[in-house]
């Protein structure tokens, strides 16, 4: 079974859905639709069940790669097609698959006008974010990594709101510069090493001189990609002018993008770098925590508010990364994959209103408990999940990188963890201005409660977010190993340095 | 096997209850089955957890059984290894026993009380998942379950203090109580952390049995050196402030009274705001090594019992009267936890569940009385119209007095008896503080019994014709209470207190050699032993001169000490503070964040300033392209004298 193409057939399954719609969605404007839709369904459910088995069959008392393919590409250049998945990736490949169906789903009825395209532009979005965690050749990755862009920037571009055009062009441009410095460094390691391969590269020591430059060149991207503060006012207006299925993609997958960059690339092949650096990624993870949640107080959009609260969330995330400690590490994949469900959740809710009222504006609602008591429930579920309390799936990855972070730097622990106030402060603020109070206005005096397509779309996330929160066992351990690996190997390449430098003395 | 039923009973009851809640068939009839479908789920889902708590608590206590269950795994990261465990021994036991009662008790009057609401079902489920929290805070055998329970009546009182949602009052309350109990949580959080890192476990047995060899230990914190266990204990304290309500993060206590009465009683009373003392005393093995800690505990006990007795003088509302008092008998739990005298605080605290409870029921009774009226300006004269409510609540307001031989008497006399018998200066600090505010206590106490029950009927005359005594379901759980509250402080004195105690507690309380206040409080001088009781009385005098016998001073006295009036009156002014020291900075920071610090300059000289400049780089290079012949020839000539004279230079 080792030898078939699983994952292959995981990446590419999408676009063969995708080109399944091209060709054979034809003829009358709603038959087009009602085809594309459905086959866009199917092919994601499939694609995720086909997730599911690798997930039951994935070993996890190795720390090697698993399912891994090999095929010549260009040998001319020793650059080859390789993929596998370790206990890092493992979880995101999860994360993906299940995401892109509920996309689906969700945009059941929102999305009217070009249904064909839309659905085309999701398949291959699912096959290029697979494709980038799966990679384990430097070349692939980076092609699956800038591919996304490129059905993201559609999907924003053509279903966007009013102000798509500057959202789009300020994504670009903060990419832009990542991707630049990336490949640059890309092309400095492959010309330094020889090889693409990223297991290869892992292993390999570069110079400590090189590493800064390269652990910078890296940073700049991932960083966007996050976003760290201060690369990060690209989110905001992204989520705002995205339709709600990008912004539920947005949030969830390609944010962990740059943390999963920092533990495949910057931790394992520059870890002196990775050491020299942390200062700078704590000092402005923190700015990031405080900053942004309070600038999540002040916002008067319901998805911008949300937006800016990923930001701080994902502070958590690169703090938790760089105290290089077990339950740093481990709470920042579980941060990612909760947040990853969590977010997507809430840029759900906030569909479902604007689905109905066409208005992000939080003064818009109010006293909307009155009319639609199944949403509040779920609406107030994610919020807790969001503010991290115990019992769900927010607090176990909050819980853990904080622990981490104790163990290493009380300063950075405790001025993260007033992070625990401020969320609390702004989504608590936020449900009680959309939820609570009379409900006065007259646009929201029909407004009907979740229909069963709704209900359908959230009932997996909130299983999933209570169980990640009592029970988050099956997915810590599949990163146990990795992550102790992961660990001893920088220890290593540490330990090694130092002992030259003792020598050369 | 029956503390697991005990504990997950609640569960289940708020789940079913809470399913109901989304059944809305819309007619009245069939409204009105849901409803009492969900209150006798509720209520018998709370009653059988009592009867199992009972069975627990004479088997673990009585029977010398302590005992831990295992449930799952609940969190597993390299050396963090945290289950899910139901952990039972005196301690947790005493807790479980007296959290299902006091919730069985509420519950059952919540039928009553909530008779008009429409939103029962929603309501009973919120007060079984807060029962379900608090169980599992009382049994955890780790501090992250402690700290799943913790948040987790935190988000239930948040629910209930919000239940009428309608109401901004009510709103606001419930996010204050949120926000301000997490600022506790903040430290309580860091408190985890600092043990994690000092003990590498988060499990209770083993930490106990590593702190005396950690006694000495540093920690390195802020990069200070500091004594490692002092640093946890305090740490911990700081979240038991938050949610005990004590100076300093008190604010949320008399907000939260805008919840209906019942929660008041059971979350704001009996269990939820005891929950901090419950850990102090839990901790008890690690905060024997911190003297540190410990004055701290003991100076912002007293300090808040004092303060909270002050203000509850002049406060109208009657449930915030009760409020203040709760905030003051909290602090002395902890000071009593302070002084070493932890079964005193626990004491203190099981008296004090069953006649605040009482209290606030009774209270609740009133306002049911009244048609919603909880200013007793507007009250008086109600002896005559509810006896037994009046009767119910005088119990309540003796044993809260100290009056012998009422719950109170035993309890709180014992806390100041081992307050002064500890002999040291924060001791005296402690004793003295609590003689004030004793009788403080039975000052407001009596002014509130007065003005509510006494004198000539303040109400207008519409209400005061439609006052009633409650309905049976309603009065008669209150009898269980004032059963409590009469004759608790006398059953367990001997063994919570008296020469039992040491068999009574086990293992589950550990004071050492050094702190012997409790045992030296049986031999405090007479005076001492008297003296709460005879300031008690003098109170209940006093309250009788100003509300009685001369009704026009208090009006006098507040006129001629108008500072110190309306300094009392607006709580010491703690609210405004705080909003204007943390709330309205937080609120102008986000803005200003927000448009300047992302607006105009990440936006300004990122994205938007270089895209500005590239614009104004194209224009500038647009307008050499003039198209006029003699600008380009200019050019090229120019062009060919450079390089003709630089190759001459060259060569």
């Amino acid at each position: 079974m080792q030898n078939f193409p699983l994952l292959s057939l995981l990446i590419f399954l999408p676009l063969v859905g995708a080109v399944l719609i091209l060709v054979l969605a034809h003829g009358d404007e709603a038959v087009v639709a009602r085809n594309s839709r459905w086959t866009a369904l199917w092919t994601s459910a499939i694609n995720f069940l086909l997730s599911l088995f690798i997930w039951v069959h994935f070993d996890t008392t190795t720390a090697d790669f698993q399912f891994v393919e090999y095929a010549v590409w260009m040998p001319a250049f020793n650059i080859n097609y390789k993929m596998g998945i370790d206990g890092i990736s493992m979880l995101f490949v999860l994360l993906t698959t299940l995401l892109t169906p509920i996309c689906v789903l969700s945009s059941w009825e929102c999305i009217q006008h070009r249904v064909k395209e839309y659905m085309i532009s999701f398949l291959v979005l699912e096959t290029f974010m697979i494709g980038m965690f799966c990679a384990l050749d430097m070349v692939v990755f980076y092609i699956f990594f800038e591919a996304v862009l490129i059905p993201m920037f559609v999907i924003i571009g053509v279903w966007g709101g009013p102000g798509r055009v500057y959202a789009a062009f300020k994504l670009f441009l903060y990419t832009l510069l990542g991707s630049v410095l990336m490949l640059l460094a890309l092309l400095a390691m492959y010309f330094t090493s020889g090889s693409t391969d990223i297991p290869t590269l892992m292993a390999y020591r570069f110079p400590v001189e090189m590493q800064t430059w390269l652990w910078l060149a890296f940073f700049a991207s991932f960083a966007v990609k996050i976003p760290m503060w201060p690369v990060h006012t690209w989110l905001p207006d992204a989520h705002v002018e995205a339709p709600t299925a990008g912004s539920v993609i947005l949030a969830a997958v390609l944010l962990k993008f740059g943390g999963y960059g920092f533990l495949r690339f910057s931790l394992p092949m520059f870890p002196e770098a990775s050491v020299m650096f942390t200062p700078l990624i704590y000092t402005l993870s923190i700015i990031a925590v405080i900053y942004t949640s309070l600038v999540a107080l002040a916002q008067e959009d319901m998805k911008k508010l949300i937006a800016y609260s990923s930001v701080a969330h994902m502070g958590f995330v690169t703090i938790g990364t760089f105290t290089l400690t077990v339950q740093g590490i481990e709470g920042a994949i579980y941060m990612m994959l909760s947040h990853g469900i969590v977010s997507a959740a809430l840029f759900l809710i906030v569909g479902v209103v604007y689905d109905r009222i066409h208005s992000r504006e939080i003064s818009a609602y109010g006293g909307l408990v009155h009319r639609m008591p199944a949403y509040s429930l779920i609406f107030m579920l994610f919020m807790l999940a969001s503010v991290g309390l115990p019992g769900t799936a927010g607090f176990v990855g909050e819980f853990l990188i904080l622990v981490g972070a104790f163990k290493v730097n009380t300063w950075v622990a405790a001025l993260a963890a007033t992070g625990l106030i401020l969320s609390a402060a702004y989504m608590l603020y936020l449900y009680r201005r959309v939820i609570f109070g009379k409900l006065t206005k007259d646009s929201l005096t029909a407004i009907g409660d979740m229909n069963a397509r709704e209900i359908a779309v959230f009932a997996p996330l909130v299983v999933l977010v209570i169980f990640m929160g009592i029970y988050p066992g099956p997915f810590l351990e599949v990163m146990h190993v990795s992550v102790t690996n992961l660990l001893t190997n920088i220890d290593t390449a540490l330990n090694a340095g130092q002992a030259v430098a003792v020598a050369g003395r | 096997m029956f503390e697991t039923i005990a504990v997950l009973l609640p569960l289940a009851g708020a789940c079913i209850a809470g399913m109901l809640a989304f059944a809305r068939p819309g007619d009245e009839k069939k409204q009105g089955r849901v409803d009492s479908a969900a209150q006798w789920v509720t209520c018998g889902a709370m009653v059988l957890a009592a009867v199992f708590a009972g069975i627990v608590f004479s088997d673990v206590v009585l029977g010398q059984n302590p005992r831990t269950v295992e449930l799952f795994t609940w969190i597993d990261s390299g050396a963090m290894e945290v289950s899910w465990a139901i952990k039972m021994d005196t301690l947790s036991a005493v807790m479980l026993f007296m959290v299902t009662t006091v919730a069985a008790v509420i519950h059952i009057y919540s039928i009553g009380y909530m008779r008009h609401d429409p939103g029962i079902p929603r309501f009973m489920a919120y007060l079984c998942l807060f029962t379900f929290f608090m169980l599992m805070l009382v049994s955890a055998d780790n501090l992250v379950q402690l700290f799943f329970g913790w948040e987790g009546v935190g988000l239930c009182s948040y629910l209930l203090i919000g239940f009428w949602y309608d109401r901004p009052a009510a709103n606001a309350a419930a996010i204050k109580a949120f926000i301000v109990n997490r600022v506790g949580d903040f430290g309580f959080a860091l408190g985890i952390f600092a043990i994690f890192v000092l003990f590498e476990t988060v499990d209770y047995d083993t930490i106990f049995a590593a702190a005396p060899g950690k006694a000495g230990a540093t920690l390195q914190v802020f990069g200070v050196e500091f004594h490692a266990i002092t640093v946890c204990t305090v740490l911990l304290f700081i979240g038991a402030m938050g949610k005990s309500a004590q100076l300093g993060l008190h604010t949320w206590l008399p907000d939260a009274m805008e919840g209906p009465t019942p929660v008041s009683a059971l979350i704001h009373a009996a269990t939820m705001v005891t929950a901090g003392v419950f850990m102090v005393v839990r901790m008890s093995p690690l905060f024997e090594f911190s003297e540190t800690a410990l004055t701290l505990v003991t100076v912002v006990g007293a300090s808040t019992a004092i303060f909270a007795a002050t203000v509850a003088c002049v406060q109208n509302d009657i449930k915030r009267v009760i409020a203040y008092s709760t905030c003051s008998q909290l602090g002395y739990m902890f000071f009593a936890a302070g002084v070493s005298a932890y079964s005193a605080g626990i004491f203190h605290l099981v008296t004090h569940a069953f006649f605040k409870a009482l209290l606030f029921l009774a209270a609740g009774s009133v306002i049911h009385a009244m048609s919603d009226e909880q200013d007793m300006r507007k009250m008086g004269g109600l002896g005559r119209l509810i006896p037994v409510t009046y009767a119910l609540m005088l119990i309540g307001s003796l044993a809260l007095a100290g009056i012998w031989p009422f719950a109170g008497y035993f309890s709180k006399d014992v806390i100041l008896e081992a307050a002064y018998a500890a002999g040291t200066g924060i001791g005296g600090y402690a004793f003295w503080l609590g003689i004030a505010a004793a009788f403080l206590t039975a000052f407001y106490s009596w002014r509130l019994l007065l003005m509510t029950f006494h004198g000539a009927p303040r109400g207008d005359n519409k209400v005061m014709a439609q006052v009633h005594e409650s309905p049976k379901v309603m009065i008669l759980p209150l009898f269980v209470l004032a059963a409590g509250a009469m004759f608790m402080g006398y059953i367990g004195y001997e063994s919570f207190v008296g020469p039992l105690a040491g068999e009574f507690w086990g293992q589950s309380i550990l004071v050492l050699a050094s702190h012997p206040a409790l045992e030296a409080a049986h031999g405090v001088p007479a005076w001492v032993k008297f003296l709460p009781l005879g300031v008690g009385v003098a109170g209940i005098g006093l309250a009788y001169v100003l509300y009685m016998l001369a009704p026009g001073l208090p009006a006098l006295i507040a006129g001629r000490f108008q500072a110190l009036y309306r300094f009392l009156l607006n709580k010491w002014y703690f609210d405004e503070l705080y909003d204007l020291l943390f709330v309205r900075p937080a609120f102008y920071l986000g803005r200003g964040f927000w448009k300047t610090g992302d607006g105009s300059l990440i936006d300004g000289v990122g994205p938007d300033g270089v895209s500005a400049a590239v614009l104004s780089l194209a224009r500038r290079a647009g307008a050499l392209q003039t198209g006029y012949l003699y600008h380009y020839a200019f050019a090229m000539l120019t062009g060919v004298v450079v390089l003709v004279t630089w190759y001459l230079f060259q060569h």
